[in-house]
């Protein structure tokens, strides 16, 4: 089969950006939609043209690394599925396919469709954690988890942080994210001690970096490829709003959000350790 | 060319080998509390070995810089191990202990591991659980809220704890928070899209390294009293493996041309079920859970090029070989076994599929005797999987699967304290040659890793420091800017070449020749005439191949660039490795060396040793040491599975 | 120190009101007392079908303790400004937080009002306003005098004009919209994260909107139908 590939070009988050037609021929059904990518890239190379940059790693639909909007869907038309995994044989001969990148003040862009999702670090550094230091840990059996418990909290944690939630999300919210560690963390009685305060860090470093409000709408759980449930946001609520009311810590320390990547050094091999 | 210790020392402790770890703990010095701040550390990676290592040594209270070159320190290749992890906890009271775990993973590993890094290993695998778990780790509990496990790879003890089918991702999650953890307290400055592409030696002490920012292009060096290379495997030589696209093995090649052996690279492991090629743009392979083989049988026909629908062969033209060949262990003999006899079948011309590359793993019978429930309960996300990738109802047709290259034993040489024959410089992981010997068993590295990182190179690492005393380096120090000049120059020269081969297709390339003669079996000319052509692709590689873009931003195809070129010379000394071993072992397989009914055979009087090689420069016959590795507790004995 | 590494931290109150989630709670509290009072004020309303006598007594009782009266117009007041005020700051997020729009998009999982709360609520104030002159003050009255007091015979000749009833009927249905994804969706605002309760509060929000809209929009219809003169 044949493909039309509307890809967004752009070479840095200042240069001005633009959609380039690709056709593909010889498309293998079985192809997945990256693999589709590599068969183009490779014709670019040979023509000496840039190739696409794209993020990806696995390429089996747990690290996270990939992801793009295909026809103006995060991850493209299948459910449940991150675009390494999504395969060609979903898409109509001939379909011309618009893939663009995620769109968010917080995913700044690098180039072409490749996004900088540090802030979904930063909102993980800012309290998604339990506070155990190596060591200090009691026995694995010391303490019981009902089954249940555990499963509820497997289903939170599969999080594979793509971002896709934001990507697809009117309001461009964090919250599907946020709400999906603050829940693992919050069902187990590992994480109790620090459920108020975690919520509460957690939720100021969300807003610290410029994602919108979550009014309930829900597209974010559609396009999840792990199908993170929509109870994980309300769970940060929950818990966000029983840690202000409890006001326990109401001085909370978020991290400066930048989006700046050089490492600043004027000559072009910086011999400094700091 | 740094210099290299002459006699390899691996500094194990005396005693007996229950209080070797204990014995070595106590004779440690200690840093001052006062003073780690003082001393920065160098950890490049956040895998499982490198992420548990830089939360723990920030939570000592050391300087940490972490380095990775994904986006995301959670994306390490770790992230997709599935299966799950060992521990000797003995939960189930059915006869595990440290010393059984201690006594499969030697035996597992054909009896080239070093035995006092095995039993630590074992003895720390308990502390693993609980760490994790204490983390938020979700494993997989009873009903009645404890802890439960699964048997894995064969093993006779259910001692793998898991989490659903992504144990890897939870347990590097876990890892991963407590590394943002230091970094939110300030103890450890991490570097994402950072890739290390040189080490810096100076005194014959690992005191740097040389990254390239992978946004800006920008090549930086970072200095410290100690590096930690936590850099995972290099089954990507192989071009199609089930390890992650960025795997890669740059970071421990280049400290490997600055003066640290490579032991054992000839040892890799083949896992025996993963989803077949389908076509040759095919970038990756996926591996399927070895649970499958539980209660799949795998077959061919037994006629030659029988290109029927699985259907239409009645059981009379099939030929379930392991069944046959191994009737005690039948479909579930260990994986190097498995993964070869497939070979020998698609060998034969029996192979199924279009590409003839592939056997069928059938689940006809399973579905008859437990119904379809059961198999829906037990594997229900796996064939989902492989439906998604190849469109075929695996609860209707038989699986289609092959072996593929799934790890790396071999790696840089490291001391019982993990540190290399550079001073300094520490190896963890999937990237030092491995407590796995000759064959890696099932869910024995999630468990290496993270008892490298969160239990042993944090107090290795502080004895160093205690007794070495790196002092002050100045910033001008001519090792550094040529160690600069050395990656500066590669850049230059893989832009300037402007052929007319992509980077991806010299790789491809030199993966079918490393996996047709450097793979499942190997043969002493087979691995000559894979030597010759690898040297000639990397003459034409470093005249031909075109790398689009330019060195001043984001530019995939010049970090595939860099990669390859290390693959190439990585790749030549496996085969150097490979042909000087005339045994065969675990992994490696040497067909002049086999049992009369075809089984490895190894040569205990000549071959019992790892061999550590030392570079010697471009082009250069690499030098070859031995490490003897004597076996005072478990005694080598021919494996069999008959 | 090198940039990559997350930045300096700074150290600041959390303030709630500040915070999406706390606003999200006011506009939730405030969205409860709304929607209560559409819902009891519904009721009230369709006493127009027990006839003059009825209807003027409820109007007329309601005037009998001012003080109460007051009272709630109060809660009224600061609900509906406390709900404005925290839609628009969501609102102001919104627009910030995605500079750059996509060129093409595609909804897989979200209702349509879910996705117009921000339409609905505003043309819903205009709707109040204008109908506080309708009803209450008499200020705007097309199609007869407004007499103090007679509330059925305000209504009846109030909603004989056709395009006055066009737009309550329009009105109300845009109200329902904003009940059927509100009224869920203020439980999950407030936390409430059972996973077998969601389904049955997206039901019962459904129910309850169409309850309301069906209520209100009787009174014009029969009204414009003359079975009400
Ligand atoms: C599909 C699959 C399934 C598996 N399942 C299991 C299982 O069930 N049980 C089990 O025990 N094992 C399993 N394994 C093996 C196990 O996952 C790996 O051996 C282990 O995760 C390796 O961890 P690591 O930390 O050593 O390296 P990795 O996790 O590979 O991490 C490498 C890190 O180094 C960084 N890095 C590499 N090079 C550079 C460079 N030049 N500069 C900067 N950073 C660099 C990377 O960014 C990454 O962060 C599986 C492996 C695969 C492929
Ligand atoms: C006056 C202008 C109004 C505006 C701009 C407005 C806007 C909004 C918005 C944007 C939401 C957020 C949806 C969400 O977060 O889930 C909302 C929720 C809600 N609104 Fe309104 N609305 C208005 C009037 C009303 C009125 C008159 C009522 C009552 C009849 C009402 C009842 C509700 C309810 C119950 C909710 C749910 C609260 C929540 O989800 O937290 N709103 N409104
Ligand atoms: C067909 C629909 C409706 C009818 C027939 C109706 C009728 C009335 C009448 C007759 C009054 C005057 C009562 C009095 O002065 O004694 C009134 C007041 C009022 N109505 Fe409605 N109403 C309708 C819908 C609504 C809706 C949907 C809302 C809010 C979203 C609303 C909000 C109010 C308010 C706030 C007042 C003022 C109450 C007070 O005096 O404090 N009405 N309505
Ligand atoms: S919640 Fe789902 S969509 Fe969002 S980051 Fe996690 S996995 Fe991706
Ligand atoms: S789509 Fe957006 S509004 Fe909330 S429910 Fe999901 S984050
Ligand atoms: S590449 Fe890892 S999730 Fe797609």
């Amino acid at each position: 089969m044949r493909v039309t590939l509307k890809v967004w070009r752009q070479r840095s988050r200042t240069a001005p950006g633009k959609f380039v037609d690709y056709p593909v021929e010889n498309v293998n059904p079985d192809m997945s939609m990256l693999e589709c990518l590599d068969v183009l890239n490779e014709e670019l190379v040979e023509r000496g043209e840039e190739p696409v940059a794209f993020e990806h790693d696995c390429r089996e639909g747990i690290c996270g690394s990939c992801g793009f909007m295909i026809n103006g869907v995060a991850h493209g038309p299948q459910r449940a599925t991150t675009v390494c995994q999504l395969t060609m044989r979903h898409f109509k001969d001939g379909e011309t396919l618009t893939l663009e990148p995620w769109r968010a003040r917080a995913f700044p862009l690098i180039k072409d469709l490749v996004v900088d999702r540090r802030s979904f670090d930063r909102i993980i550094a800012s309290g998604g954690y339990v506070s155990v230091s190596t060591g200090s840990a009691p026995d694995g059996n010391a303490i019981l988890v009902p089954k249940e418990t555990a499963d509820r909290a497997m289903d939170a944690a599969a999080c594979i942080g793509c971002g896709a939630c934001v990507a697809a999300c009117p309001n461009a919210s964090a919250a599907l994210f946020t709400g999906a560690k603050i829940a693992h963390l919050g069902i187990l009685p590992q994480g109790k001690p620090e459920q108020d305060r975690r919520a509460i860090r957690m939720v100021a470093q969300m807003n610290a970096e410029g994602f919108g409000g979550c009014t309930n709408i829900g597209e974010c759980t559609g396009v999840c490829p792990k199908e993170i449930p929509l109870e994980v946001i309300a769970a940060m609520n929950h818990d966000y709003l029983r840690g202000s009311w409890r006001a326990r810590d109401n001085v909370v320390t978020t991290i400066r959000p930048f989006t700046e990547w050089s490492t600043g050094s004027k000559l072009k091999t910086d011999l400094s350790s700091d | 060319m740094g210099e290299v210790a002459m006699e390899l020392d691996a500094k194990i402790p005396s005693g007996p080998i229950q209080d070797k770890w204990d014995k070595a703990r106590f004779d440690m010095k200690l840093v001052n509390p006062a003073n780690k701040r003082r001393h920065t550390l160098i950890v490049v990676g956040s895998g499982l070995a490198g992420a548990s290592a830089a939360a723990t040594l920030g939570e000592l209270g050391y300087h940490v810089k972490c380095f990775c070159f994904q986006d995301s320190p959670r994306r390490a290749h770790s992230i997709a191990a599935q299966g799950g992890i060992n521990a000797a906890k003995n939960y189930q009271n059915d006869g595990d202990s440290i010393y059984r775990l201690f006594y499969d993973t030697v035996k597992g590993g054909d009896f080239r591991a070093r035995e006092a890094n095995v039993y630590r290993l074992a003895q720390i695998s308990v502390e693993i659980i609980d760490q994790c778990v204490a983390q938020g780790v979700p494993f997989a509990r009873e009903y009645g809220g404890t802890l439960t496990n699964r048997s894995f790879g064969g093993a006779q003890v259910s001692r793998t704890f898991y989490a659903r089918g992504q144990t890897g991702q939870q347990l590097l999650l876990g890892a991963y928070q407590a590394l943002e953890r230091q970094v939110h307290a300030g103890t450890v400055e991490m570097y994402p899209r950072t890739e290390m592409l040189d080490l810096i030696v100076i005194g014959g002490k690992a005191r740097g390294i040389v990254t390239r920012n992978l946004v800006t292009g920008e090549i930086n060096t970072y200095l410290g009293d100690a590096v930690i290379l936590g850099t995972g495997g290099y089954g990507n030589v192989f071009f199609l493996s089930t390890n992650a696209k960025g795997s890669n093995a740059t970071a421990c090649w280049r400290a490997h041309k600055r003066g640290a052996l490579f032991a054992n690279p000839c040892f890799t492991q083949i896992h025996p079920t993963c989803i077949p090629v389908s076509g040759d743009y095919q970038s990756k392979l996926t591996l399927m859970s070895e649970s499958l083989r539980n209660d799949g049988r795998i077959w061919v026909p037994l006629k030659k090029g029988d290109k029927r629908p699985a259907g239409q062969i009645h059981e009379a033209e099939r030929d379930y070989y392991l069944e046959r060949r191994y009737p005690s262990f039948g479909n579930l003999v260990p994986r190097d076994v498995a993964s070869r006899n497939a070979k020998y079948v698609c060998d034969e011309g029996r192979g199924v599929g279009e590409t003839g590359l592939g056997v069928y793993l059938d689940f006809a019978d399973a579905i008859r005797r437990l119904g379809r429930k059961a198999i829906e309960e037990r594997y229900g996300n796996l064939f989902d999987m492989y439906q998604r990738i190849t469109d075929e109802d695996p609860y209707n047709v038989p699986m289609r699967i092959y072996p593929a290259i799934h790890y790396t034993m071999g790696g840089l040489w490291v001391d019982y304290n993990l540190m290399s024959t550079i001073p300094g410089l520490f190896v963890i992981g999937e990237a030092n040659f491995s407590d796995h010997g000759a064959n890696r068993l099932g869910a024995s590295a999630l468990m290496q890793g993270l008892s490298d990182g969160y239990f042993i190179v944090p107090y290795t690492v502080g004895s160093y420091l205690a007794t070495s005393k790196p002092g002050q380096i100045d910033a001008s120090d001519p090792e550094i800017r040529n160690a600069v000049a050395c990656v500066e120059q590669t850049i230059q020269k893989l832009l300037s070449i402007n052929g007319r081969r992509t980077v991806d297709s010299f790789h491809r390339q030199l993966g079918k020749i490393v996996w047709d003669y450097c793979g499942m079996s190997r043969t002493a000319e087979g691995l000559e005439t894979a030597i010759d052509q690898i040297r000639a692709l990397r003459e034409e590689y470093w005249q031909n191949v075109k790398v689009a873009g330019s060195a001043d931003d984001l530019n995939q195809s010049l970090e595939k660039a860099n990669r390859v070129a290390d693959f190439f010379e990585l790749a030549e000394l496996m085969c150097i490795d490979a042909r000087e071993r005339n045994e065969s072992c675990g992994g490696h397989f040497r067909e002049e060396y086999q049992t009369e009914e075809g089984e490895a055979q190894r040569d205990d009087e000549n071959y019992s040793y790892a061999a550590a090689w030392a570079y010697r420069g471009y082009g250069n016959y690499p030098e070859l040491f031995k490490e003897p590795l004597d076996f005072e507790y478990v005694l080598p004995s021919q494996r069999s599975y008959k | 120190m090198a940039t990559t590494v997350i930045g300096t931290r700074e150290i600041r109150p959390v303030r709630f009101w500040d915070s999406t989630n706390g606003q999200k709670a006011v506009m939730a509290v405030s969205g409860v007392i709304l929607l209560l009072f559409v819902f009891f004020h519904m009721l009230g309303n369709l006493q127009i079908f027990e006839g003059p006598e009825q209807l003027n007594y409820y109007g007329a009782a309601l005037r009998r303790f001012p003080e109460a009266l007051w009272a709630v117009r109060a809660i009224l007041l600061i609900a509906v400004v406390l709900h404005i005020w925290s839609s628009v700051k969501l609102a102001v997020r919104k627009t910030s937080a995605r500079p750059a729009g996509y060129a093409r998009r595609k909804n897989v999982n979200s209702s349509y009002a879910s996705r117009t709360m921000y339409w609905s609520g505003p043309i819903l104030l205009a709707f109040i306003i204008f109908h506080l002159l309708h009803l209450t003050t008499g200020t705007v009255h097309p199609g007869g005098r407004f007499i103090e007091g007679d509330v059925y015979h305000n209504m009846v000749s109030g909603f004989q004009v056709w395009y006055v009833s066009a737009w309550y009927i329009f009105s109300m249905i845009l109200l329902g919209l904003h009940l059927r994804h509100g009224a869920w969706s203020l439980f999950q605002s407030l936390g409430m994260n059972h996973p077998r309760h969601t389904p049955i509060l997206k039901k019962a929000a459904m129910v309850f909107a169409i309850v309301v809209v069906a209520g209100y929009i009787s009174i014009p219809v029969s009204i414009l139908a003359g079975w009400v003169k």
